[in-house]
């Protein structure tokens, strides 16, 4: 989603920076292909130019290998980056949350001072759960939401948009399972094409 | 190089403590260097000697290194940090990101990387010393 919505907005030529704060399981890197990248140094690091977009992931320097962080190491790599990327003039930068309300999530908010959250929910109402209590949190301290939207729906529910609307949130919309994803992850040409990207291209519009 | 940063977050640290503690004129910066950050104290001194702003022009910077004392939380053994048999590749990951210590480095009598970095994890501002506007 967060890799999707930030080559979409490259697209429509805004400048545009993608940080992927997942470190237990970054994905964002596969998503878009990214390979053989490397921050330069310069006063600080300067994020490289990934298909357009100024790029940074936790990647850069844990590779392919695990990386086992608690709690208290999450804070610190993630104060650590913020402090010494230098992203350059951005009209948004679109971060690339772990799932709930850890560490990054919390960090994010204390923070960035101009955060909005978009809530991204599988139509389940486990998913929901989880969702419910971050759209709670957020709202009780005060952190505006974009919306939520409904990822990978397999036949249609009015599960979640009825949940959203009685907790006060924004339904943004569904986006279909799309069985081409698959085959586009990693290339971003062919990602473009797919039925999922069609569907973020709908969300920009209502969103940006 | 990325030093530049670093010392750009201690200036403007600095400049926030003695605000709030009503110091006018910054006559001393102590500057903690974990070992894990592997920061050469030249380029980190060279750094904060550009950064300088009116009340902090005529302070005196320390830099103090700090070794780094690492505790496994699953066997307990506690031992010091040492890049001397580290690649540069790793080596370089642990100076930008020093968290990334528990992707490289096990516990050398467990093999965890469920370790605690006790000290010398990187750049800390120890203290500053400066006259206030009444004294
Ligand atoms: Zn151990």
């Amino acid at each position: 989603m967060a890799s999707a919505l930030a080559i979409r907005l490259k697209e429509q030529g805004q400048n545009v920076g993608l940080l992927d704060l997942d470190f237990t399981s970054p994905s964002s890197h596969v998503i878009l292909g990214i390979e053989g990248l490397y921050p330069e140094e310069e006063y600080g690091i300067i994020p490289p130019m990934a298909h357009g977009l100024r790029y940074m992931s936790i990647t850069f320097y844990s590779q392919d290998k695990p990386a086992p962080l608690r709690g208290a190491d999450i804070s610190d790599a993630i104060i650590e980056l913020l402090a010494i990327t230098r992203w350059g003039n951005l009209d948004y930068l679109i971060v690339d949350m772990p799932p709930g309300i850890g560490d990054a999530t919390l960090d994010m908010i204390r923070l960035i001072e101009r955060i909005r959250f978009l809530v991204v929910c599988t139509p389940s109402k486990v998913a929901y759960e989880t969702v419910r209590k971050q759209i709670k949190l957020l709202h009780e301290l005060n952190i505006p939401t974009i919306g939520i939207i409904e990822n990978m729906v397999m036949k249609p529910t009015t599960y979640v948009s009825e949940r959203a609307g009685e907790d006060n949130t924004t339904y943004l919309g569904s986006i279909n399972y799309d069985p081409m994803l698959e085959d586009a992850l990693g290339n971003v040409e062919l990602l473009k094409k797919t039925e999922f990207y069609g569907s973020i291209r709908d969300l920009t519009e209502k969103i940006c | 190089m990325h030093e530049w940063a670093l010392a750009e977050g201690v200036i403007s640290t600095a400049t926030r403590v003695a605000g709030e503690q009503g110091i006018q004129k910054i006559t001393e910066i102590n500057v903690g260097i974990g070992d894990l950050q592997q920061i050469e104290h030249d380029i980190f001194l060279f750094a904060l000697e550009q950064l300088r702003t009116p009340n902090i022009k005529d302070a005196k910077f320390t830099l103090q290194a700090i070794k780094g004392k690492l505790n496994c939380r699953v066997c307990g053994e506690e031992w010091e940090f040492s890049n001397r048999d580290m690649d540069e590749e790793t080596s370089e990951a642990i100076h930008f990101v020093p968290e990334m210590a528990h992707v490289y480095i096990k516990c050398p009598s467990c093999e965890s990387p469920d370790f605690e970095v006790l000290e010398g994890r990187g750049v800390i501002l120890a203290s500053i010393s400066g006259v206030k506007e009444d004294s």
